[in-house]
């Protein structure tokens, strides 16, 4: 299969081939048919569906049922993976799907998490497909999945009745569709002695088949990324260095939220700001706060961080410099300040040099950055000592079964979690999750006052189809490569 | 991994015997004796070293395009040799090097493991390099172990290593019930039902489709026989919840276990007769004014002995009858009870791992001096734990008529081990080889046309 990208050699993956289940919507996956994608298709498509896998994440993290991830899958397949044009949905969700695959072959980590998302996404749209589409699909990947005939079903009825009967359910009738299936497809079914078997066959009732197929989805996914991942390091990733490589590395590490970057319920003022602290600051934020207060002082990590979240919180230029200036001139003359310092801030604001207007940083940023000696920017939860952190939480007037929620989160290496478990022992609600300081800013905003109409820029999963500004990252250095999946 | 049974080879041989310038020693005094030279002997004359490796090979040492060569080499052999040393990770590459090897070491008791992606002998270069290059079983047999210790909280004839005809049923039982299901549920075919020598008995099912299950489909099936549940302390071992079983527990009971409980293990247990066993008995019962109505009529009342057991099984099954009106928990009693004390019980850690090693056919075991022999399991009501070779007894027969004949009879065909390899020969490698013959075509066909199709590398 080729991936011709435009502006670029053909990139060759393999041989090209039929294109599997276009008729049918839905797809194994297993070949991919020769396409010309624009790079800005390549990168675009790769995050729509990212977008929708990590809906996925979100909701199976909050503990949805089966039908409820369903629903919301066809929700976020809607929303995120239209195209102007019906027809080319399918080519949108093989490129964006091969492109992922790309993405995330790349560690062990990485694969596992794709395997689980796609899993989930797979066996949401089958279960949404029609019997008749089910078999039509199932005939098309050749999988020895039979629904059986009448006369079949009247010659074993028996038997199913008794297995029924014998897992205190209801005795099938006519109307329900049993499918043949090898019983080496079904162990945990042959396990619990929960099917009938014949002949090596299990006799499955249609709403066990989702499983079935999902299971075959899987196996395949499995077997093809440990494939990409040898082909990736072993060719492409040096290839495409220029070109596709770092579109690739960048995907797993995107943040797809709201960006924060004009404040949304006005602006605060700097009369404001210590109380808004004490309530409101996720950790990493009130640490930096009260240790500027405290040594009057931040280097330059801790200072875009507190400040580039300020601006999102809402405060504006002249109230951020007569801020930081109060401060710093605890310790330095007003003219110094203004000379080394001043400048930085309103480069942050996007009014110095190529003025661009900087986004606060996400939780993933803060997590995978490299405080140093003398830094206090970077995330609590992950770059606190143990005894650090637990104090820095007790202070807090946290329960001590709150506290060890959090450092056992902690342990597990979820700083998110731990920061959303902070943040609905601190409020008493719970949080929709966070992704960003200044989700957790907005959240909190809400829930002390009263939890009114949240007329904020990011959706409840912090999600959302925003069109992305240019994004740029502040000069600082980022840090590219194989990096864990934010979030659990 | 675990070798099965455990069971080191002592020296329990008796006198050490003459045997330099003997070639045909005589027999020690006792018929159950196990003796090292016999066992040479028996290497060297009997052990049916080409149908094994026949059996083995599944086709692979054919003329056939579609052979792989070296597929028997690469099937792991371990030893057990006098004195507990044991050799792992053994391979052959035919029957003369592995009677060689057998002949040399005369092992106590020689198993069979997996036969393994690459030469088990040669695996170390495999193991150190990452990645890909992984020593991994390829294929294996789906086996099962019976044995007779699993039973000992239900026997009260022998326990522990002892088995007698009146416990031996209960391995009847399990063939039996195990037999059916692999054949009408699974859809096995070439299933080898083999005496361990002493207390129980193996299953080999060497279909293709069986020798190609996973781990996680071996644990699977383990499972589906798995129903005699709960330790020592738990009253109740089965539970058999809802209003039906399932059709292949079914048809066990219906075909065998009712049967098999009412005319022998009943009786030849004695599971009722005495206070001691029919405490047990009521002890799976789940309602207590049936437990005491029982202990109360049973106390008091001595009828005559030969119809104890029969009578009062009758007794308790008309109040279980009448009980389930009551409610649910009686409902399945008298099925669960007979469960209980016929179903068959697996090991089932022989069955869930491709690498478990298991004792190979045809073995001598140490202990008894009885030779492995296989079980026809149609016929397996009548197999007679008592009246397995011996290996003094085939001695004997190997003495006898070495002088007698002196046609061109084979030495196996003399002993009574003959009417073993034969079934051997007839009813399990006959048949395996036309399916092995089937199997190499479709796969060489198959393979012939992947190559023919493919693609450089997919992504």
């Amino acid at each position: 299969m080729e991936f011709k990208v435009a502006g670029g050699r053909r990139t060759s993956f393999g041989d090209a081939s039929d294109v599997g289940g276009v008729q049918s919507r839905l797809s194994f996956y297993s070949n991919s048919s020769d396409v010309d994608v624009s790079l800005e298709d390549f990168e675009q498509f790769a995050m729509d569906r990212l977008r929708v896998l990590k809906g996925i994440e979100e909701g199976r993290t909050r503990g949805r049922k089966a039908e409820e991830i369903d629903a919301l899958v066809v929700d976020l397949w809607r929303k995120h993976m239209r195209t102007p044009n019906a027809a080319d949905i399918a080519t949108k969700d093989m490129v964006s799907h091969f492109v992922l695959r790309l993405a995330y072959c790349r560690t062990e980590e990485l694969r596992r998490w794709f395997l689980a998302m796609e899993s989930a996404l797979f066996r949401a749209r089958f279960r949404a497909e029609s019997p008749e589409s089910q078999r039509k699909f199932m005939e098309d990947q050749k999988l020895p999945y039979k629904a059986i005939s009448s006369t079949e079903f009247e010659s074993v009825k028996e038997k199913l009745g008794q297995v029924a009967r014998s897992l205190n359910q209801p005795v099938p009738t006519a109307d329900n569709t049993f499918y043949k299936v090898p019983f080496e497809e079904v162990p945990e079914l042959v396990s619990a002695r929960r099917v009938y078997l014949q002949r090596g066959f299990a006799f499955v009732p249609r709403d066990q088949l989702a499983s079935i197929v999902v299971g075959q989805f899987r196996a395949r996914l499995s077997k093809a990324l440990a494939l990409t991942n040898r082909l990736w390091t072993s060719t492409i990733a040096v290839e495409e260095k220029d070109r596709l490589t770092p579109i690739v590395e960048a995907l797993s590490m995107r943040y797809l939220g709201a960006d924060y970057s004009q404040p949304s319920k006005g602006f605060v003022g700097l009369q404001d700001l210590d109380n808004l602290a004490k309530n409101s600051f996720p950790l990493c934020m009130r640490h930096l706060f009260f240790n500027l207060r405290h040594e009057h002082h931040l280097k330059f990590g801790g200072r875009q961080q507190l400040g580039l979240f300020l601006k999102g919180i809402g405060l504006k230029l002249e109230d951020a410099l007569n801020f930081w200036r109060s401060e710093f001139t605890v310790k330095m003359t007003t003219e110094k300040f203004d000379k080394e310092y001043g400048y930085s801030i309103r480069h942050n604001f996007g009014k110095e040099g190529k003025r661009v207007d900087y986004t606060p940083y996400s939780c993933m940023k803060i997590i995978t950055s490299t405080p140093g000696v003398g830094d206090h920017h970077g995330c609590p939860y992950r770059h606190f000592s143990q005894e650090n952190l637990r104090s820095v939480l007790e202070d807090q007037q946290l329960s001590s079964r709150t506290v060890d929620a959090v450092m056992e989160k902690v342990r597990n290496r979820h700083y998110q979690l731990a920061c959303a478990t902070t943040f609905e022992a601190i409020h008493g609600c719970p949080s929709d999750g966070i992704n960003h300081p200044n989700q957790y800013f907005e959240q909190s905003r809400r829930a002390l006052q009263g939890g009114g109409q949240a007329e904020n820029t990011s959706s409840s999963n912090g999600l959302q189809s925003v069109p992305l500004p240019a994004h740029h990252d502040p000069p600082h250095p980022v840090e590219r490569g194989t990096l864990p999946i934010p979030g659990p | 991994m675990e070798v099965d049974e455990g069971s080191a080879a002592t020296s329990t041989a008796g006198q050490p015997m003459e045997v330099d310038g003997n070639p045909n020693p005589a027999p020690p005094a006792q018929q159950n004796e196990f003796s090292p030279d016999y066992l040479k002997l028996y290497y060297g004359r009997l052990f049916p070293y080409a149908d094994m490796h026949k059996w083995l090979s599944y086709g692979h040492d054919g003329k056939h395009t579609g052979c792989d060569a070296s597929f028997f080499s690469r099937r792991e052999f371990s030893f057990t040799l006098e004195h507990d040393i044991y050799l792992r990770y053994l391979s052959f590459h035919d029957a003369s090097t592995m009677e060689a090897a057998i002949r040399e070491k005369c092992p106590y008791k020689i198993d069979i493991g997996a036969v393994y992606n690459v030469d088990p002998s040669k695996r170390t270069a495999y193991s150190n390099v990452g990645g890909d290059k992984v020593f991994s079983p390829a294929e294996r047999e789906l086996v099962f172990d019976v044995d007779m210790t699993d039973y000992d909280d239900i026997r009260s004839c022998c326990s522990g290593a002892d088995i007698c005809l009146s416990c031996w049923p209960l391995m009847t039982v399990a063939i039996k019930v195990i037999d059916t299901a692999l054949r009408d549920d699974f859809g096995f075919e070439h299933i080898l039902w083999v005496y361990s020598g002493r207390r129980g008995v193996h299953c080999w099912v060497c279909d293709p489709r069986a020798r190609r299950l996973t781990n996680e489909q071996r644990s699977s099936i383990a499972d589906y026989f798995r129903v005699c549940k709960g330790s020592e302390m738990n009253g109740k071992k089965v539970a058999l919840t809802g209003p039906a079983l399932h059709p292949s527990l079914l048809r066990a009971y219906t075909e065998v276990l009712k049967q098999y409980f009412e005319e022998k293990i009943l009786l030849n247990q004695s599971l009722l007769a005495s206070e001691q066993n029919f405490g047990k008995v009521l002890d799976m019962v789940p309602d207590e004014s049936v437990r005491s109505q029982m202990r109360n009529k049973w106390h008091s009342s001595l009828p005559s002995k030969d119809e104890v057991n029969s009578k009062r099984w009758k007794q308790l099954k008309q109040l279980l009858e009448q009980g389930k009106s009551k409610g649910q928990v009686l409902r399945r009693c008298v099925e669960e009870i007979v469960f209980a004390y016929t179903y068959p019980r697996l090991d089932m850690e022989v069955s869930k791992h491709m690498n478990h090693l298991l004792k190979a056919p045809f073995c001598v075991h140490p202990k008894t001096g009885r030779v492995c022999v296989p079980i026809d399991p149609n016929n397996c009501e009548a197999f007679n734990p008592m009246q397995v070779p011996t290996l003094p007894q085939l001695m004997d027969e190997l003495n006898r008529d070495d002088t007698a004949s002196g046609q061109k009879q084979k030495d196996w065909e003399r002993t009574s081990l003959a009417s073993s390899i034969q079934y051997f020969k007839q009813s399990f490698l006959d048949p395996l080889a036309r399916t092995n013959k089937a199997e190499l075509e479709s796969s060489h066909r198959a393979k012939l046309q992947e190559m023919a199709s493919r693609p450089s590398l997919n992504w």
